[in-house]
């Protein structure tokens, strides 16, 4: 027998998650329930394993027949996902503790999950990329719905279900098209075909309007949004707080692959569509945020409003857009799993608390950790000199640079907008003296672990964001 | 030691952090070690800069420390470096040392205090902006060093912020500093479209290429920083508020009002030396302006009662003269005077402050009298202080303030220098009447006060003694006549070897002759305010009532401060406010903006709960909704043109 020679360095990330997911997966079997307490950290183990690997990679280059890139791109988005991951871990220890869901299998489908955002943003196929996106998508049904005896965690896994597979379907009919059309699934075959052959646009532009209904559910844009408030509402906060950031950062990454590098020769104007979505995405993730009582619910659609941010520098369609888009997700990874992070602990047993209102007097009761929760709020505000201002500017300056005014000034008016109710956050906390006397909250290991990590994150791409910029801008050059 | 640099930036930040989010909660020990200990360890790491800088050969004494790129942005493209050379080295000595005593001064002075934490922490994060400013490598670092000094002034004056007084006092300062750094912001915004760069470097070293010697351009960017400066460093028109910032505690004065943030004006003249070289214009209106300055303050400081403020319009005349030496090119004069008056004047603030301690906080000085017996210290550092500010050989005012009118008399400025002359009189004469009615004489403290009096704690009276030492010997520094003696000129000298044409044209050489005859002169006239002050305050007070009686128009005029406040608030203060309510407020304010926010905030929310009906919570509805979507998506593209 012959075996294959297989490019174990391109994936040398996955199969370290995978095999921790699996010991995760045998050791569930084996532990005690007093032994549990070791899960996150065997998980968090794997993170910083996968993270080794991925911080060192090989030359730039293409394997597994030209289906797997291996670039900076990808590392960024590797380590970009790895950290959304650790961070997510610390952040559940606790929670998973309390809601009695410290099962070897949550962290598996955490590291799962990782593992099929990363094959997103390392596939230079669409089969490939199809792939990762299911592997994704079927780990956060289950995570979901984890918190079985909850029934909005429930309603919230089978909401996401039934429309991700909806979703799926147009995803797959999109690429089906595009195949037709040009007779590759490559992503580099289509940009050849697309460049100098003479493929049927008719199919291939409406097989891009369908893999961009399809991305475009996954990445939570309007129109295709809806599900969003619901799922994050219904899911284990730290569920929410790990669904907000790294698979939207995955599904950024494979419409920048297809979008800017593959189709990008077409006869269309198919910026005017990013253009259109990152717009509606914006204003109606901020004015629903508006009027949300529910903390939770309130992110669910900030996140999509930060959603709408990225994809403006998507339209920009530049190399400062590109690499504003990934700064920005950097950051966001960074501010969002830190304030879902303290969201988490407020809500205390059972997430009984996750209106704003239980907010009130948390400057009183727990005046460190309002500080952290402020700064992090007034950086998804976008308020120098925490991150979420320079990742706005860098995006705004990349639409500035491609003259596209119009979604500059959308992008301005909305980032006003949020921040009313962003800084409501800050009025529940410092200026309404708490109600009711409650037992105090005392903040876990973990969680002050991850929240220090969102701080320098927040702080340090904040005030001096040289070598991270530099960071992103590299990981274009070998695109 | 060069990369200590922002080291010594950082520190009192960090104090300032920590003293603000913790202090609170701390231990008062531990709130002092923190605020003395960040102090004290920058001010260290300064002498260790400043020596290790003096080491260097002269002519290559800069070390430019870039920390990392802050901003880029399109064409704008600005580093966060610090910058040290003899200018920078100087001032960043003065602003540590003078700070850390008084700092230490501070922790005898405010320990009645409840928020003292508080206090501590807005000074270390006067003293990070004020570094900020001496060391920042480029202009927008200065203006944010500009800008938090402003802040922590407005801070400190409105401490007290239950009393009326201060908090007035505060805003006014805020009001004024804005109009001045709107002039500033102005020059640096034209900096930049001129130079392209706001980096110092950058920007001096093509003055020469890109701007015209006495052209519009560097005249408007010279005018426009010389506001600036008038608004920071207290010079008409803009200086009434330093006299109202005495409502701030005493140490604040001290260090704020007198020995650093004021200078910030000085320092920026020194620091864009060469663009005011090529704008004579604004040289001329820059000397003018001082000397006026110095003459107007201080008469106004002749008849104030309330002892802080004689110390603040003498500040305001004293930071006179040093425009006046920018003016005629004699910024080594100008930056030797900053020094001098640092010590002499923080030692003056200090030691009222330690009056007004003892006294429980009276501060009229016909309420004292015959302090001399019960705080010796305090007197004795307070009469240094005084002879050496009235400019009596050899204390260290005599040296500076000397070299002024020297270079301006040399500059051929004839008519500035015998102004300033007679001003350098005047001073002499109310510094010697403060000294005279607060130590000498009767009595005229109330029964209550008097047997609380008593010599104020070590940890006040040591950086008193210091200061006082200081003020004694930093003269040295700078003693004319013999060449190699100056040691101020020669270190500093290369700064402005730029730009020395100018100064080089007229002053430099004067004659031994002529310079001692100078120093004669300006001996004798202080010498003269001093005697007249005696006969008019110890010997025969009554002539002093009878001259007031004989010449009442002019005492009540300048008594009421040439009833410059009264005019402004005529002037601007009461149309704008009658127009801001009248049109601002009443029109544009509460029919235009606030209908337009509401609208748009009641637009918004309606929105919003449209957008929340829009979330039916059925999947059906959703799924409908995607494929709606996909179809108009595709429509448009398919029907829609292409």
């Amino acid at each position: 027998m012959v075996l294959p020679i297989v490019d174990f360095g391109a994936v040398a990330p996955e199969l370290a998650l995978t095999v921790f997911a699996c010991l995760l997966l045998f050791a569930g079997v084996f532990l005690k329930e007093n032994g549990r307490a070791v899960n996150p950290w065997l998980a968090l183990a794997g993170v910083l394993v996968a993270s080794a690997y991925a911080a060192c990679p090989a030359e730039p280059h293409v394997s597994f027949s030209g289906m797997y890139a291996a670039d900076r791109f990808t590392q960024f988005f590797k380590l970009m996902f790895l950290l959304g991951t650790g961070l997510t871990i610390l952040i559940s220890a606790k929670y998973s503790d309390d809601e009695r869901i410290n099962h070897g299998e949550y962290y598996a489908l955490l590291l799962f999950a990782t593992v099929g955002m990363m094959i997103m943003a390392a596939g230079s196929d669409m089969i490939v990329i199809f792939l990762g996106l299911e592997l994704l998508s079927i780990s956060l049904y289950a995570l979901a719905g984890y918190t079985r005896m909850r029934a909005e965690s429930n309603e919230a896994a089978l909401k996401y279900f039934l429309l991700g597979g909806f979703a799926a379907g147009f995803l797959l009919y999109g690429m089906a098209l595009i195949y037709g059309s040009t007779g590759h699934t490559g992503l580099f075959g289509i940009a050849k075909a697309v460049s100098h052959g003479s493929p049927n646009y008719t199919l291939l532009t409406i097989g891009s309007i369908l893999l961009l209904v399809g991305l475009g559910f996954k990445v939570a844009a309007v129109p295709f949004h809806q599900w969003t408030p619901d799922v994050y509402q219904g899911s284990p906060v730290p569920v929410t707080a790990f669904m907000s950031a790294g698979p939207k950062a995955a599904v950024l990454a494979v419409m920048i692959r297809v979008f800017e590098q593959s189709v990008a020769f077409m006869n269309v104007d198919w910026t005017a569509w990013i253009t259109v979505l990152a717009v509606m995405t914006m204003t109606v993730g901020n004015i629903a945020a508006l009027v949300q009582t529910d903390a939770k619910r309130m992110l669910a659609f900030s996140s999509i409003s930060h959603a709408g941010y990225a994809m403006v520098g998507l339209a920009a369609a530049n190399k400062g857009g590109i690499s504003a888009v990934l700064l920005y997700m950097l950051v966001y990874t960074f501010m969002n799993i830190g304030a879902f992070g303290i969201l988490a602990l407020v809500a205390r047993k059972g997430e009984q608390r996750t209106r704003m209102a239980d907010f009130t007097g948390f400057a009183y009761t727990n005046p460190g950790l309002a500080v952290v929760m402020t700064i992090l709020v007034f950086s998804l505000a976008g308020i120098p000199p925490m991150a979420g201002f320079i990742a706005k500017f860098y995006i705004f300056m990349s639409a500035v640079e491609a003259g596209q005014y119009f979604l500059v000034f959308a992008a301005v008016v909305n980032s006003a907008i949020g921040i009313y109710y962003y800084l409501r956050f800050t009025v529940y906390m410092y200026m309404k003296d708490p109600a009711e006397q409650l037992p105090p909250l005392k903040a876990s290991v973990g969680l002050l672990l991850a929240l220090v990590i969102s701080l320098y994150g927040v702080l340090r791409l904040g005030v001096a964001p040289g070598p991270y910029l530099e960071m992103a801008a590299k990981a274009l050059l070998s695109f | 030691m060069g990369g200590m640099l922002w080291l010594i930036v950082l520190l009192p930040l960090m104090g300032a952090a920590v003293n603000g989010f913790f202090g609170k909660n701390l231990p008062k020990p531990a709130v002092y070690a923190v605020a003395l200990g960040s102090t004290g360890l920058s001010f260290a790491l300064a002498v260790l800069a400043f020596m290790e800088l003096v080491a260097m050969p002269a002519d290559a004494r800069v070390v430019n420390n870039v920390i990392y790129d802050w901003i880029t942005a399109g064409d704008l493209n600005v580093a966060v470096n610090f910058l040290l050379d003899p200018l920078s080295g100087l001032w960043m000595l003065v602003v540590t040392g003078v700070g850390f005593l008084i700092h230490v001064y501070s922790v005898g002075y405010m320990s009645h205090d409840r928020t003292f934490w508080k206090f501590f922490s807005y000074l270390n994060l006067f003293m990070f902006s004020m570094l900020m400013l001496v060391l920042g490598g480029n202009f927008l670092l200065m203006f944010i060093g500009w800008e938090g000094v402003g802040l922590c002034s407005y801070l400190l004056i409105g401490y007290d912020y239950h009393r009326t007084a201060a908090a007035v006092a505060g805003k006014k300062a805020f009001v004024m500093n804005r109009i001045g750094d709107f002039g500033f912001i102005l020059a640096i915004m034209l900096i930049f479209v001129v130079f392209g760069t706001l980096d110092y470097h950058g920007v001096f070293s093509q003055a020469h290429e890109k701007l015209v010697a006495g052209g519009t351009v560097v005249t408007a960017i010279t005018l426009l920083l010389f506001l600036g400066a008038t608004g920071k460093s207290a010079q008409i028109p803009l200086y009434t508020w330093l006299p109202d910032a005495m409502e701030g505690p005493t140490p604040v004065s001290a260090l704020i009002h007198a020995a650093t943030m004021v200078t910030a004006g000085v320092y920026m003249l020194c620091r864009t030396s060469i663009l005011f070289n090529m704008a004579p214009f604004t040289m001329t209106v820059v000397a003018v302006i001082g000397c006026a300055t110095a003459v107007f303050a201080a008469t106004i400081g002749l008849f104030q009662k309330d002892i802080k403020r004689v110390l603040a319009y003498s500040t305001v005349s004293q930071l006179g003269y040093m425009f006046m030496a920018c003016g005629v090119g004699a910024y080594v004069a100008a930056a030797f005077h900053v020094m001098t008056h640092a010590f002499f004047k923080a030692c003056l603030f200090l030691g009222s402050g330690s009056v007004i301690h003892s006294m429980g906080g009276e501060q009229n000085m016909e309420k004292m009298g015959a302090l001399k017996k019960h705080m010796p210290q305090t007197y004795w550092t307070f009469l240094i202080s005084t002879l050496a500010i009235a400019g009596i050989f050899p204390f260290a005012g005599f040296f500076s303030k000397d070299e002024i009118l020297a270079e301006t008399f040399g500059s051929g400025h004839t008519a500035l220098w015998v102004i300033a002359t007679v001003a350098a009189g005047v001073t002499a004469f109310y510094m010697f009447r403060a000294v005279f009615l607060t130590f000498h004489g009767k009595s005229r403290v109330d029964h209550e006060v008097e047997h609380h009096l008593h010599e104020s704690p070590y940890v006040m009276t040591l950086p008193l003694i210091i200061l006082a030492f200081l003020a004694t010997v930093g003269g040295f520094l700078g003693i004319p006549i013999i060449e190699g003696a100056n040691v101020l000129h020669n270190f500093l000298g290369p700064v402005f070897a730029q730009g020395a044409e100018h100064a080089a044209e007229h002053g430099g050489g004067h004659s031994l002759e002529l310079e001692l005859g100078l120093m004669g002169l300006s001996l004798g006239v202080a010498i003269t305010g001093i005697a007249l002050a005696y006969y008019f305050f110890l010997k025969n007070p009554a002539a002093a009532e009878r001259m007031q009686k004989s010449y009442q128009g002019i005492h009540t005029l300048v008594f009421n401060k040439y009833y410059i406040d009264e005019l402004y608030d005529w002037l601007f203060t009461r149309p704008i406010v009658r127009a801001s309510r009248e049109i601002l407020h009443k029109i544009v304010d509460v029919q235009i903006i606030d209908g337009l926010v509401n609208g748009v905030a009641s637009f918004f929310m309606g929105l919003s709960s449209v957008a929340r009906r829009l979330q039916s919570g059925l999947i059906r509805d959703y799924a409908l909704t995607m494929a709606v979507a996909f179809v108009l998506l595709a429509g448009f593209y398919l029907w829609g043109g292409r």
